[in-house]
């Protein structure tokens, strides 16, 4: 009797190139609109691709146009969220990731650096709190540190 | 039970950072439909958010739609946000059974007087019909909702036979079902329709009342608009090919393999309002149409008895069909006239329903 994998397999591979819907450019030229506002009056941008009609290929042909330049960021939050500016500096992409890894949206921003990679002025003001604490214990466990005062 | 909490500090005790919560805001904005722009507003109108108390009934229905919400990809921003309402009442996801689940309800009730949502999926037998149909713990559907709903902030109907009667009121409709807004008229209803509805329309609108405190703005037929306020066909990626009048014409022929529109095949995009062609299934993994397979118009009203899922909107189907003559012509617009059309469809339909075989089916393909 024949065992599984000797029955052959063959997969054929679609011979055509990827479809184009046609969905890319228009973002595209969205994006343009964005950054000469930006030039012009440093008003940031942010635009959700959720909410694009984009139909099988359309966000690779995206990316693809939009390339990769020298900055790249992962940001460990509730699951991965990967950032990286495009060869069009000025022009981030935004890949939010849950824990699993699996996408939860996914956004171009035209700004000089992120909002999700400014460190919060709460944050700051935590921060030093914590510092605050750190060092102070830090300080009661080092014996030598009493003789400094 | 609800909690003098707020999100923000919930959300902070479970270990998410600030950095993790504008992340939160900036999915939950694309959730809601949102210009990303909102995050910031969202946030801080989060940050002061307090759980608010959920009570889910489930009337006839099939439970696909708390499948659609609970297998969404897991766990994600649509559980951060279970995590942080309060269900205090869910009959398929609570732990308590009989007298014990009842007793959470009644609880949750007396405790989030005025304040508590009240979720309901599936359909139920109006007040003329027999009760006997669907009753929950001895009591009819038709009294635990009017009962639920006197406290109630607001009702969402969760799927189409919430929202507009489904499968239950399809024709013949033999337990007498009616939909929510039939029955309840103080209280507002948001309409989530969909069968299932996407999972993130569902907690998207929980979201938004959770967020802004309000009801969403809505379409005539108590949509939100943020979600329903554009046609499938209109942000569909296969749109390119209908402007150009490519159609595939079978399931098999070149141009279903070539991506082209499914028109012809019977989709019904151009009436149905809906927010797959964007937000799609499975963690945007697909949607119908991107599968080749039409739409079949599940968040309308009566979609079950409004003709052939393969048939063309151009083709008649009956009576209301012969005005939807021109659907090609007109695009969008035609489905204003449909959706207006379907509330007496449920008539037309007895006189001109379709009765078709599974041989004359592979026929027509």
């Amino acid at each position: 009797m024949a065992q599984l994998a000797n029955i052959p397999i063959r997969i054929e591979q679609p011979e055509a190139e990827p479809q184009q819907f046609g969905n890319a450019l228009p973002i595209l030229n969205e994006i343009r609109h964005a950054l000469a506002r930006f030039a012009e009056s440093a008003e940031p941008t942010r635009i959700d691709l959720a909410a694009m009609p984009f139909g099988p290929g359309d966000e690779e042909h995206l990316m693809a146009l939009l390339g990769r330049g020298e900055v790249e960021a992962t940001i460990d939050a509730l699951g991965p969220t990967r950032v990286w500016e495009t060869r069009f500096p000025g022009v981030w992409v935004l890949d939010y990731a849950n824990v699993e890894g699996e996408r939860i949206a996914l956004q171009i921003e035209v700004d000089e650096i992120p909002q999700m990679l400014r460190t919060q002025r709460a944050d700051i003001t935590d921060s030093l709190t914590a510092l605050d604490a750190a060092l102070a214990s830090a300080t009661a466990a080092d014996p030598a540190a009493e003789s400094r005062h | 039970m609800a909690t003098s909490k707020t999100l923000g500090e919930s959300l902070r005790q479970h270990g998410v950072s600030r950095r993790g919560f504008l992340k939160f805001c900036a999915a939950t904005a694309s959730m809601m439909a949102l210009p990303p722009s909102m995050a910031p507003a969202i946030a801080q109108a989060l940050e002061k958010a307090r759980r608010p108390s959920v009570i889910w009934l489930s009337f006839q229905e099939c439970t696909g739609c708390t499948e659609s919400l609970t297998r969404s990809f897991s766990p994600t921003v649509e559980n951060l946000i279970f995590d942080v309402i309060s269900l205090d009442y869910h009959h398929t996801l609570q732990a308590a059974a009989g007298d014990a689940a009842e007793h959470a309800r009644e609880q949750a009730m007396n405790s989030n007087a005025g304040e508590y949502l009240v979720v309901v999926d599936g359909s139920l037998p109006g007040p003329k019909a027999n009760p006997g149909y669907s009753t929950i713990a001895g009591i009819s559907n038709y009294d635990m909702l009017m009962d639920t709903i006197d406290g109630a902030a607001a009702v969402v109907a969760v799927g189409t036979c919430a929202a507009f009667g489904g499968l239950p009121k399809a024709d013949p409709n033999p337990t007498g079902a009616v939909s929510v807004q039939d029955l309840v008229k103080d209280k507002p209803v948001i309409n989530v329709s969909g069968c299932p509805p996407v999972p993130m329309v569902i907690t998207g609108v929980l979201a938004q009342f959770l967020t802004f405190g309000t009801i969403p703005e809505l379409d005539e037929y108590g949509r939100p608009r943020a979600f329903f306020g554009q046609s499938i066909h209109d942000r569909c990626y296969r749109r390119p090919f209908y402007d150009k009048g490519k159609f595939a014409e079978s399931f098999d022929d070149e141009g279903a393999k070539a991506g082209w529109c499914l028109y012809r095949l019977g989709c019904k995009g151009p009436m149905t309002y809906n927010a797959c062609a964007t937000m799609k299934w499975n963690g945007g993994a697909s949607w119908p149409v991107e599968a080749g397979y039409p739409c079949l118009g599940c968040s309308e009203p009566d979609f079950w008895d409004a003709g052939g899922f393969y048939k063309a909107l151009s083709v008649p189907t009956g009576s209301p069909g012969d005005v939807l003559l021109t659907a090609g012509a007109v695009g969008a617009a035609v489905g204003v006239g449909a959706g207006l059309m379907s509330r007496n469809q449920g008539k037309q339909a007895a006189k001109h329903h379709d009765k078709v075989t599974a041989d004359q089916l592979e026929e027509k393909l």
